[in-house]
This record gives C-alpha cells, structure tokens and sequence, in this order.
C-alpha cells in the first residue's frame, strides 16, 4: 500500500534552530531513509512556504497568489512517499524522523484509469 | 438434556432460544475473527455472521440445537458470506480489504471448511489490537470493540453512548473503512508493542465503563449495561492476554492456555471496575433518585464481586502481605512485572483507586469506614498523578479523618484547575457548613447547582441547599454529599 507523509512545523523549526539541534534533525532523516530503505517511492524537503504560488480558477478565470493554499500555524515542510504492507509500519518508520513534526499519514488509493 | 453427537434432540422453542442467546454471548467474538481472517472484511463478517444467528434462532427450535454450535454457526455464516461475495462481483463492486497475513488467512479458511477445531482457534486479541487501534478516535474505538468482540448491537451502543442510532451506525462505518483504508494490520504485535496496545484497549474499556458509571448529563445516575459489557470485556482481554503472554506463542492463537501471571494493568482494572459496579442496586432508590455512599444500603452491595476483586489485588505483584503500608509504595522495579507493561505507572494508579474503593467495600458501615487509610491512599495517588481531581477526593477523606478545616485548606487554589466542575463547589459547601459558615457554603451549593448538568445530582444538590438553610451549622453527617465522588 502506498502511503503519502506529510511533515508539518513550525515555520522557525529549521530555521531557528542552533548546530547540534539542526544536526540531531537532520540525522533523524537519515536515520528514517536507512530504515526504509526501498520502501520509500519519492521525497523532498520544500522550500518556506513564502516560495509558493497557488492558483485558483473561477469561471474561467485564474486566480494566483503568493503563498500556500492555506495559511496557518504550522507549515508543510516536506513529504515522503512509502510503499509499506501496513499502517504500524510506517508509523514504526515515522518515530524516527524528528520531534516537533506533526507527521500526518495518508492511504493513497487506486484511481480506475489513472494509475497503474 | 442428553444427545449422541450428530443427532439433535426435538426441543422446545425456550430451550433452543436461550441456547442460541448462550452461543451468541460465548462465541460471537470468537467466530467473528475467524471470519474476518477469512474474508479480510469487517462488514461482511459481522452481516455474515449476524446472519447465521438469525438463522439459528428459526431453525433450532425446529431441527434441535445443533451438536456442535459453533460449526454449525460458522458455516451458515461462510454460506452467506459467499452468497454476498457472489452478488458483489456481479455488481463489480469492490471493498478495500483488511491487512491479513497469509498464514492466519489460510488458517481460517482450512478451518471454515472443516470446523472440528473450531473451539481451539481463537483470533480474538487480533480483532481487540484492530478495534482498539489508536488510529481510530476513542468513543469510536471503544464502540467498535464492543461491537466485534462481545456482539452488542448497534442500537445498544448507540444508547449506551447517548446518540441517535444512525449517528452510531455511521460511526462504526467510517471506522472499519478507515482501517481498511489505512492499512490496520489484523496482527498480534511482539513485546513491548503488544504491550502498549493492550492498556491503549483497556483505556478502551475503561472509557467504556466510565461512560456507564458516572454519565455526565442526562437524567440517569448509572447505566449499568454498559459498566456490564467493559467488565466483561476486560476479562475477555485478562483470558486473551493470558494465551499472548505464554512462550513461544508468536500469533496467540492456537497454544492453548498457560498459567496466567498477574497482569500489571488489567488485574487492578478489573478489581476497580467490580469494586464500583458492585454497588449497582444500592445507588438508586426506588423513586430513581441518588443514593450516596454513605446512605447506602450495604447489604444490596454485591459481596461476590467484592470478594473477587478482593482476591484480584491481594495476588498483585509486589505486596505480600496487602497489608497498608506494603500496598503504598510502587516498587521501584515496577517495570519487572510478569507482563512488560507498556505503562505500569497508569497500572499503579489503577490500584491505588482499586485499593481505595476495596476501602470503602470492606466497611460495614459507614461510620466504620478507615478514613485514615483511604487518606493515606490518596496521598499517595495524588503524589504518583498530581490530579487536581485526586486531590478533590483526598480533601474529602482527610475532612472525615481530620475534621473540616483540614478538608477546606487542602481545597485552596482548585478553583484555577477544575473551574467546569460542580463537585468541587459541592464539597467546599459541605465542609464549610460543617465548620459553620452556613453563608459561604450557601453560595457554594448555588454555585454546585449552575454548574451541575446531571439532573439525578442537581436535585440532590439542591435538596442538600435547602436541608442547610434549615439546620443549625454544625450539624454534619458522616460523609454525605462530600463522598459524592465516591459514591
């Protein structure tokens, strides 16, 4: 089953953070992609969200803004997606990456004629 | 009644019906797992199953119970689960299935052809693990765990938990497609998760039993039917435990019974939860209204249930002699238990509580109660959870060990921490009648009443209001409406 995992902080959790915090985060990711080795399908980090165009349609017309689709406390700061036989195991997987994450998972399901 | 295997008895309808009500409330749990291993679906287990009964209840009272209920059972419901597979495939319907491992899945299907092991196989702690999953909220955890493991129907649950029956069936529905769609493994987890999972199940039960013992508005003071079905559905838990717990039973199905060591969390839960649903028949009067624990009449208390719990804590790890000192101090091994608990802290609290109520049980009277030691037990628990509602309670207690002014200064600065609740306004009334200050503690019951949502209380409540206005200060029973926390 495929999973999709967001990673959702506080805009200063990187940013804000001094050298040992910053390398104890980072080395929760490392330590997350040895664990899931092939598992895992694509994942990036993503830059703040004030490098974000959304675009919106209304009879026709577009409709761009600077910014994200939704502004609020905390931001998406990255996504991964995993191939995994169930929930426990990706969330077993998730403990490892840092703290202050709120990581949402989410069951991607087959779409007829759209994906393989 | 006598009958040779294979060939059933011509019985009356009576006797067939409470054989089907008896094999619903042995083997509902047990033949539903089996199933969903089968058919990795939860609604087609449960309609399947459901099925089969409604089929014994015409059929049994006409053919004779079956020799063997629980194969007759499973394969009426195999028949309608292949009936309605057939009917979907031709509607090309598909259902997101369960995460089921192969060998359980093959397990269930050699024995739903042939059921002659149907009695030793028991898929139960999976079915609990996956009901009880924390990603399912936790009303809907606990009435889907009610639901698959122990059978009770979806118009139950919905009174017992104080919705509308649609708004209940919704709730289970979107539950079992979500763990369906997340990919909820139906697994039994080693070690430590087993561990972890099994108190998040009996924080289940225990949700569930407080929803039946102490409702918070309405106009019941208990429902007991459903303080009934958690404490039974914590020793179905205690049973399935027992069999995970032994050696070398990786999938705790099929080993067979071992001794069973006392369990850190689920043992004191079931003390507490009997000790509590023991006084059932004597916390409403005939008139419907609120008995409180010192007004209580003890000899409705049900002393089987006492005595087990009784038996229930003396066996508890740790103390020899379950003497009080010996009980008070949480060892600092705590974590050397027979079953790793994955949190013996909250087992530690549920035994204190379970002690504290064993207090009360064990006294028998009122004005024999041990206040002293209840006291002390409280201290203890508020140092192990820093409760404010702990320490509402321990007020109470060192009140009737030490005299009011002890009780009212311990209340100091809980207004902050518990500013929604109405008991503790309706305790500082009492202690502040007792020490004498009838204007205060008027003020106070006032300020209970606007709090109060349950109407069983508030009456009781505003009974207390008016009988203060009437006597002399001064005049202080043994507990009363003090010990409404306790009662």
């Amino acid at each position: 089953m495929k999973y999709l995992v967001l990673l959702a902080h506080e805009p200063g959790m990187w940013t804000e953070a001094d050298e040992a915090t910053f390398a104890a985060y980072h080395q929760g990711h490392v330590d997350f992609a040895r664990a899931v080795g092939a598992h895992q399908l694509a994942g990036e980090a993503l830059a703040g969200t004030g490098t974000a165009t959304t675009l919106r349609r209304n009879a026709g017309r577009d409709l761009l803004t600077d910014g994200p689709y939704a502004e609020g406390p905390e931001m998406i700061g990255g996504f991964y997606l995993l191939d995994a036989p169930d929930l426990d195991t990706v969330l077993g997987w998730c403990r490892l990456l840092p703290e202050p994450y709120a990581i949402e998972v989410r069951p991607c399901v087959p779409v007829s004629g759209l994906t393989d | 009644m006598s009958r040779s295997a294979g060939s059933p008895t011509d019985v009356s309808p009576p006797d067939a019906n409470s054989a089907v009500a008896q094999s619903y409330r042995d083997e509902w749990g047990r033949l539903l797992a089996l199933l969903v291993a089968r058919y990795r679906r939860l609604d087609l287990a449960e309609d399947a199953l459901a099925e089969a009964f409604e089929a014994a209840t015409r059929t049994w009272p006409r053919d004779g119970i079956p020799a063997n209920p629980a194969a007759w059972l499973l394969t009426a419901a195999r028949r309608r689960a292949l009936d309605r597979l057939r009917a979907e495939a031709v509607r090309a319907r598909t259902e997101p299935l369960l995460v089921v491992d192969a060998e359980t899945h093959e397990r269930a299907q050699r024995i739903m052809v042939d059921p002659g092991d149907v009695a030793v196989t028991d898929e139960r702690l999976r079915l609990v693990l996956l009901a009880a999953h924390p990603a399912l909220a936790p009303e809907a955890a606990a009435a889907l765990t009610l639901r698959l493991v122990l059978g009770v129907s979806t118009a139950d649950l919905a009174r017992l938990f104080l919705v509308s029956e649609p708004t209940m069936a919704a709730r289970l529905t979107r539950a079992r497609r979500k763990l369906a769609t997340a990919g909820v493994a139906f697994t039994v987890p080693e070690g430590a998760a087993l561990a972890e999972r099994i108190d998040v199940v009996a924080t289940v039960a225990y949700l569930a039993f407080t929803a039946g013992y102490a409702p918070g508005s309405g106009p019941d003071v208990v429902r007991t039917e459903l303080a009934g079905e958690a404490i039974r559905l914590v020793r179905v838990l205690r049973t399935l435990v027992g069999y995970a717990a032994s050696p070398g039973s990786s999938s705790g199905s099929s080993s067979g019974p071992s001794p069973r060591a006392t369990d850190a969390v689920l043992d004191p839960l079931l003390a507490l939860m009997l000790l509590q649903h023991s006084r059932r028949d004597a916390r409403v009067d005939d008139a419907g209204a609120l008995v409180l624990l010192p007004d209580q009449d003890r000899s409705r208390w049900r002393q089987d249930e006492i005595a087990e719990a009784l038996t229930l804590l003396a066996e508890a790890p740790h103390t020899s002699t379950g003497s009080p000192s010996a009980d008070r101090d949480p060892p600092e091994d705590a974590r050397s238990d027979a079953r790793v608990s994955g949190d013996s802290r909250w087992g530690w609290e549920l035994r204190i509580q379970a002690l504290i109520a064993a207090g009360h049980a064990t006294a028998p009277t009122a004005a024999a109660t041990d206040w002293h030691r209840i006291a002390g037990l409280y201290d203890d628990l508020e140092a192990l959870t820093g409760s404010p509602v702990v320490r509402l309670n321990r007020a109470v207690a060192v009140a009737e060990a030490h005299g009011p002014a002890a009780g009212l200064a311990l209340l100091e600065g809980l207004d902050d921490r518990l500013p929604h609740s109405h008991r503790l306004p309706a305790v500082r009334a009492e202690l502040l009648a007792r020490v004498g200050d009838t204007e205060a503690a008027s003020a106070a019951y006032e300020q209970a009443i606007s709090l109060c949502d349950n109407d069983a209380e508030r009456a009781h409540l505003i009974e207390r209001l008016q009988v203060r206005g009437e006597a002399l200060a001064g005049q202080a029973g043994p507990g009363d409406d003090a010990a409404v926390a306790n009662r």
